[in-house]
């Protein structure tokens, strides 16, 4: 097995928006390597969501190979793409997109459910998931909307953390979040990090840039600079 | 097996509950819609099969017998013809019936009545006694329907005139409903002797003669018989089985059943509709939702099962809600129009009711297909996207 758990050789995406084209990614080479901690930066439409949509399978390229733990997932179809998806990425999201019906323990238990672990088991490392996570245990049985900004986005991060992906995808993360929660969440993501998740965070704040040893800075659909 | 614990820690279940009570008003009206299609449909099937038991209830017991008339042209049945049939199989009992129609008095009231001379023993197979006793063959003692003693307000004893002549009651009749043999309510049964005092130029055949058969499933074969038999060289009687009339009966009810049913479903349809007007609001509304759900590993399967269930357990807990009120509708219905609740705890009630709930089950699931199918297939991107 390689060394490197991203694999973007060449990628364009092209969007037809009525007649015209959007060309939100134009030959795009990236490879990231297992622990990396990478940020993703541009200004708005400079196509570093698409760039992570395409990374979390959400979406493929129109052209060239994108390659997530060796697999390529160019040409798969949407039930491929879940199951690589369910077995290698976890995604934090900046509106933190919890289930309101669900409580953050059952939250952070659902995509577990998807890879159909067993109950008991799936309940025990929610726990543990929420733990890793800091949320305090007697929060697990609260629904998100009596939960703080913080304290979501520690339950929607335990539930990246689920089922245990090689790689966490985190979509301006601080972005709804104060500047001292933010920081507490940078903190918590950089040590997930350091413990050995390869994690890859879109953002314009240069900030949380600092956190990172790899920034990709996008410009129009293409890697304007590439610092390590 | 799964247990009552292994439902409760079912997640899909779970959610399907919680997003039903997420918006319990829309729930409840999308219920109430099937709630009251079941009980319409149910409580009709309920109505129609009440209906056909009080009518053959009315009628009695006349599937095992056969009525034989003279031909069209014939003046009667003779005896000859009568010695005939008693060689066929089958037959429990041969009645020939005189019978005509007259004007009875009473103390100055009067009513109109059908004559009969028919054998004593013979009459014991077809009407029962409920006060006093048969007539003593030669005398001119009658014995009379219940009708007509209810109408006359004749007492055992009193002496009823017929033309010239007059006739002491020794028996009134148990009442028996309609029949399509002899209208026993209506009936003045006398002797042979007396009878033929009353209508001295009557034709020495019979009017028509009533076969008993010894069991219901022979009255065809016994009928095809008499007809092979004695119309062997030209038409000389005609023979009429009763248990037709029972069949035509069930079969109309069946369709006015069927009917009834019928318009009870449309109720229903209007129901399914509902659910699919909910269920598709509640996919549009819950599009970010799939789309987080498909991010974090749903499949297409997954998002339908959740959308199924949640369409199913609406469905199953408003027809389970339904078919109780059927029980109480059906009683309401059967009280007013029927006048006869008897009928509600019946066996085919109940399968009614059962046909109702399962109906009720199918529409709410039919009604949540497609949005189920639409949350399935939406792209996890655009639900994402969506705000």
């Amino acid at each position: 097995m390689s060394d490197t758990i991203v694999q973007m050789e060449d990628v364009k995406k092209i969007y037809t928006l009525g007649a015209n084209e959007i060309h939100a990614l134009n030959g795009v080479d990236i490879s990231i390597k297992k622990g990396d901690f990478v940020t993703i930066m541009g200004a708005s439409g400079s196509g570093k969501s698409t760039l992570l949509n395409m990374v979390g399978c959400l979406d493929t390229p129109t052209s060239g190979t994108v390659k997530i733990n060796d697999i390529d997932i160019t040409e798969l179809n949407d039930d491929k793409l879940t199951t690589i998806r369910r077995d290698n990425i976890g995604f934090i999201f900046q509106q933190f997109n919890l289930i309101p019906t669900l409580t953050a323990l059952e939250n952070v238990e659902i995509p577990m459910i998807f890879s159909r672990m067993p109950p008991n088991e799936r309940k025990a490392r929610a726990l543990h998931a929420l733990e890793q996570a800091k949320l305090e245990i007697e929060y697990a049985d609260h629904r998100p909307n009596e939960l703080s900004g913080g304290q979501q986005q520690r339950v929607a991060i335990a539930r990246a953390l689920a089922n245990d992906p090689p790689i966490l995808l985190a979509d301006e993360p601080t972005g709804n979040l104060d500047s001292k929660t933010g920081k507490i969440i940078m903190d918590l993501l950089s040590q997930l990090n350091k413990a050995g998740t390869t994690l890859i965070v879109v953002t314009h704040d240069p900030k949380l840039a600092e956190y990172s040893n790899k920034t990709i800075m996008l410009l129009d659909g293409e890697v304007s600079d590439d610092i390590n | 097996m799964i247990s009552i614990e292994d439902i409760r820690n079912n997640m899909y279940l779970q959610l399907a509950r919680r997003n039903l009570k997420r918006q319990t008003f829309r729930t409840v009206l999308a219920a109430i819609g099937i709630i009251i299609g079941v009980i319409a449909i149910s409580s009709m099937g309920i109505l129609g099969n009440s209906l056909k038991l009080s009518v053959t209830d009315s009628f009695g017991d006349i599937g095992d017998k056969l009525l034989i008339y003279p031909a069209p042209g014939k003046d009667g049945v003779s005896e000859k013809q009568v010695k005939q049939m008693k060689k066929i199989s089958g037959i429990d009992a041969i009645i020939p019936v005189y019978s005509s129609g007259d004007r009875v008095e009473y103390k100055n009231q009067y009513t109109f009545g059908s004559v009969y001379d028919i054998d004593k023993d013979d009459l014991e197979k077809l009407v029962e006694i409920d006060e006093g006793q048969y007539f003593k063959s030669g005398s001119t003692d009658c014995v009379v329907g219940a009708s007509i003693a209810n109408t006359l307000e004749l007492k055992l004893g009193g002496k009823i005139e017929i033309g010239d002549s007059r006739l002491r009651v020794v028996g009134i009749l148990k009442e028996r409903g309609m029949g399509f043999d002899i209208d026993t309510d209506t009936g003045i049964f006398t002797s042979e002797q007396m009878y033929r005092k009353l209508y001295p130029n009557e034709e020495e055949e019979y009017d028509f003669v009533i076969i008993k058969a010894e069991e219901l499933d022979q009255v065809n074969d016994i009928k095809s018989d008499i007809e092979k038999l004695l119309n062997k060289k030209e038409e000389v009687i005609t023979v009429f089985a009763t248990n037709i009339i029972l069949e035509s009966i069930n079969e109309a009810f069946k369709s006015i059943s069927l009917f009834l049913m019928g318009i009870g479903s449309i109720s229903l349809l209007v129901a399914g509709v509902s659910i699919l007007n909910v269920m598709l609001m509640s996919t549009m509304e819950r599009t970010k939702e799939i789309g987080v759900m498909k991010a974090v590993g749903a499949s297409r399967r997954d998002i339908l099962t959740m959308f199924l269930l949640e369409a199913l357990l609406l469905g199953i807990i408003a027809s389970l809600i339904g078919g109780l009120f059927t029980i109480g509708a059906g009683y309401l219905i059967l009280s007013l129009i029927v006048d006869n609740t008897s009928y509600l705890l019946s066996f085919a009630t109940l399968l009614y009711i059962l046909e109702g709930i399962i109906f009720g089950i199918a529409t709410s699931l039919i009604g949540g297909m497609y949005p189920a199918w639409k949350a399935s297939n939406m792209r996890p991107l655009d639900a994402l996207r969506y705000e």
